[in-house]
């Protein structure tokens, strides 16, 4: 019942955001027929207005736009004239949807262990250097690693592809580069609510009834610990999912992020809003799952 | 015990993740295709290939791989040389153009390429609801602007009628020195009319897409990749050199240059491809091409604007500049000084002397004007334009320069703004700055596309500067049939342009820089337009 709720509070929030994204993308100077070469008669561009119907009013434009959106319909592109952008999101989508995916699961495989690692170890040398290198790669940003990540392993040593998106072995570099940064933070989260999980009342209670360490640490606490990453889990794959400008620049990837920022650039209107809307759905779904995945994680929470 | 058990699940567990994204990738990337025969980095991802629609220079060099105009542009010299046409004759007034042609033609997918099908694409640019960027490219037909302006509602009353399914009359409104160049330019460029009837502005998603050019579509993947195999119909398929071409958007520089190091891209053909930092070390490099190209940087006067709006303190400041400097400090490329806006080497001219490095002269004219030393003369903006990849910095760097010679020489404070490019285009347009960094590629080698834009009230002036006798000028020389005598109105009318109120002052003409091995590549010729012709191109050595 407040899952449907959730749902359908999320149909509003929707329009609002497709309505701010309109309104924004219009206000901003110049559109996307500027070019440094004007064309050679006025009417040119006035017939391009009229072809996009962007001679009209906005807000009659904005009705235009929800009425094919009811139909699934997320308009043309300016900028791209033969591609619509339902085009644009069934070609690019899957491709950043895999690269997220993959950087998700990296993320996770070596954040969580080395969260549990270094707050298990606590003030021990895994602890220290665990910290360190977490640090490390959350403050490096990707259009460093990514570079350094390329002049290593495909420059230096040959072992990987520099750039392009074809083989499973194109796909380590840009898995690595997008997903150190969040395995270092889901390190650090673990880490933090393994202290907590252990500092807490039913675990020194377990710990009294004589429950062995490891047992006390991978059956109780960690499942308690990992509830903040489970709620940072969302956005970020929401995140991930919907590409990375940078990456997918760097590594030449075809993928939605260099849509989302480039159809800004351009104005192109109906991507911009398309891709908004995209990323609001995504992030409220996702979020949804979290919090449906602590009504499972977590005995006390309950919605009902 | 515990411990160990749940490490296996764990291992296990993560066995099936990472299996699972493996195969979510190879089931992406199961693509059992044939290697192709060459690879190009081609630049920015197309914004279409559609002739009518298309104004950039990655998209025009995929589009002509696909379609043909009556003429098409020679691989070596980009000069129009017999395409769908196999010949023409032209009238005394040079106002009648009477194409023949071959008999031989048709599309990929088997049906007759016919004049009447020329005729069709032609008024398909102009028609308004083609909404054609370039319609512009047909106003030299009789009444082409007119139709396209919506003035005029009969599409037979514009200047092109077939005559015969092997025969098309052209009527110009005026005598065009160009036309057969323009005939190549992709915008008139033959296409196919049955596909566009029946999926519209969606015509180019028809598979087999029927093609008029030497190489036909199999896919074009976003941001991805365009592959083309030879057309085998083509007419002149026996010169075809390859059989399957790859041609990649990549718009990093960096990413470019390390793909071509690997071995993964054979031709880089985009000079926003060339990182700007390495350029010392890549120019000297066998495999790296330079060669003059028909562009021009340059900076606009805002003529409406005090104290602009005096020519002294125009060419005050123009004199002021030095050019070489610009060139050997920051291009860097091979770059050469512009002292006029029509580059060197364009067909049917000789360009005017223009202002050149004066310092002494500049001082004297500011004083002329009122600024002796630059005292009491108004601080001023220069504003330029931010680019993604290289460009942006150059204009940067160029700017910098600038207001360091001109405080250096003429005492006089300019203020750098940098502005995101639509933003810019605006402020041009409304004429809202006083200086400003502009570049103009001319689109056929003549003249007239360089000096056409400074007209009165053309769109592309954006300078507020109007010259009755420049007007005068120009149309006279886009009257004129004889070329010797045209080229003497266009020298007169740069001349003003240039030299004695200029409103722009020319720093470099730009060069093209490609790169490839020529011990591996054949085919690919540097000439002024920057144009490659698809099917001269050939892998001399087969590919590791």
């Amino acid at each position: 019942m407040y899952f449907l709720k959730r749902i359908l509070f999320a149909v509003p929030l929707l329009l609002v955001i497709s309505a701010l994204a309109f309104s924004l993308v219009h206000l901003a100077p110049g559109g996307p027929f500027d070019h440094e070469r004007a064309p050679a008669s006025p009417e040119i561009e006035r017939s391009l207005k009229a072809k996009y119907h962007l001679d009209e009013p906005v807000w009659k434009q904005y009705c235009r736009y929800l009425g094919d959106l009811a139909h699934g319909d997320f308009g043309v592109s300016l900028k791209y004239r033969n591609h619509s952008v339902n085009d644009i999101i069934a070609q690019s989508l899957p491709v950043s949807m895999t690269l997220g995916g993959l950087a998700f699961c990296f993320a996770m495989a070596v954040g969580l262990p080395a969260g549990f690692l270094t707050a298990a170890r606590r003030g021990c040398w895994p602890d220290y250097v665990g910290g360190f290198l977490s640090l490390l790669v959350i403050c490096i940003p990707g259009f460093v690693l990514a570079p350094v990540l390329i002049l290593i392993f495909s420059i230096k040593l040959d072992w990987l592809p520099v750039a392009l998106w074809e083989s499973p072995w194109h796909m380590i570099l840009p898995t690595v580069a997008l997903g150190l940064y969040f395995a270092g933070k889901i390190s650090r989260l673990m880490r933090e609510g393994m202290l907590q999980a252990m500092q807490s009342e039913f675990v020194t209670a377990a710990r009294a009834k004589g429950l062995g360490e490891n047992t006390l640490l991978l059956k109780h606490a960690s499942r308690l610990a990992v509830l903040p990453v489970v709620s940072y889990a969302g956005p970020m794959l929401a995140d991930l999912l919907t590409g990375s400008f940078i990456i997918e620049n760097i590594f030449q990837i075809p993928g939605i992020g260099v849509f989302l920022v480039n159809s800004s650039m351009n104005r192109d209107y109906t991507v911009v809003v398309g891709l908004s809307l995209l990323y609001a759905i995504l992030l409220i779904g996702l979020n949804l799952l979290v919090d449906f995945a602590y009504t499972l994680l977590d005995p006390r929470v309950n919605y009902e | 015990m515990t411990l160990f058990r749940r490490a296996r699940r764990f291992v296990s567990r993560a066995r099936f993740i990472f299996g699972l994204g493996l195969l979510l990738s190879a089931g992406a990337c199961s693509r059992h295709e044939p290697p192709a025969d060459v690879t190009i980095l081609n630049g920015a991802e197309p914004e279409s290939l559609d002739p009518a629609i298309i104004t950039g220079q990655p998209d025009s060099r995929v589009v002509l791989g696909l379609f043909e105009g009556l003429t098409r542009p020679d691989a070596k010299t980009a000069r129009p040389i017999p395409g769908l046409a196999e010949r023409w004759e032209i009238s005394p007034d040079g106002k009648i153009y009477t194409f023949h042609l071959r008999t031989n033609l048709v599309w990929s997918t088997g049906e007759p390429i016919r004049a009447d099908d020329v005729v069709y694409s032609w008024i398909r640019v102009l028609r308004p609801e083609t909404a054609s960027d370039y319609a512009g490219q047909l106003y030299y037909l009789k009444n082409g602007r007119g139709f396209n302006e919506g003035k005029i509602k009969d599409a037979s009353l514009v200047g092109v009628h077939a005559l015969d399914p092997f025969t098309i009359r052209v009527e110009l409104e005026h005598p065009t020195a160009f036309f057969l160049d323009l005939c190549a330019f992709q915008t008139l460029n033959v296409v196919p009319r049955q596909t566009i009837g029946k999926y519209g502005d969606r015509w180019l998603m028809a598979r087999p897409l029927p093609s008029s050019g030497p190489f036909e579509l199999v896919y074009w993947r976003l941001n991805d990749k365009i592959r083309l195999k030879k057309n085998p119909r083509y007419w002149d398929a026996a010169n075809t050199q390859s059989e399957i071409i790859d041609i990649l958007p990549v718009g990093a520089a960096n990413a470019a240059i390390n793909l071509y190091l690997h071995g993964q891209a054979d031709i880089v053909w985009d000079k926003e491809l060339v990182p700007v930092e390495l350029l010392d070390v890549l120019l000297k490099r066998p495999d790296f091409h330079t060669f003059s190209y028909l562009g021009t940087y340059f900076v606009r006067f805002n003529v409406t604007k005090k104290p602009f709006d005096d020519p002294r303190v125009r060419r005050a400041l123009a004199l002021a500049v030095d050019r070489e400097r610009i060139v050997k400090k920051i291009t860097r490329g091979g770059e050469t000084p512009a002292l006029h806006l029509v580059p060197d080497g364009t067909a049917n001219y000789l360009p005017p002397d223009g202002l050149s490095y004066n310092p002494a002269q500049a001082k004297k004219l500011l004083a002329e004007a009122g600024y002796p030393g630059g005292t009491n003369f108004p601080r001023f903006e220069y504003m330029f334009n931010a680019a993604a990849g290289g460009g942006a910095k150059t204009h940067e760097n160029v700017a910098v320069e600038l207001q360091e010679m001109w405080r250096d020489t003429l005492g006089i404070k300019m203020d750098l703004r940098q502005m995101e490019f639509n933003v810019y285009l605006g402020a041009m347009d409304r004429l809202d700055y006083s200086l400003a960094r502009s570049s103009w590629i001319g689109d056929y080698n003549d003249p007239q596309t360089f000096l056409g834009m400074f007209v009165t009230g053309d769109g592309n002036n954006r300078t507020g500067w109007s010259n009755p006798d420049y007007d005068r000028l120009v149309g006279a020389a886009n009257g004129e049939p004889d070329l010797t005598k045209r080229a003497k109105l266009f020298q007169q009318a740069e001349t003003l342009l240039v030299q004695t109120e200029p409103p722009i002052i020319p720093l470099f003409f730009y060069v093209g820089i490609n790169y490839f091995d020529t011990n591996k590549i054949s085919g690919v010729y540097e000439n002024l337009l920057d144009i490659h012709p698809l099917q001269t191109i050939r892998m001399l050595k087969p590919p590791k």
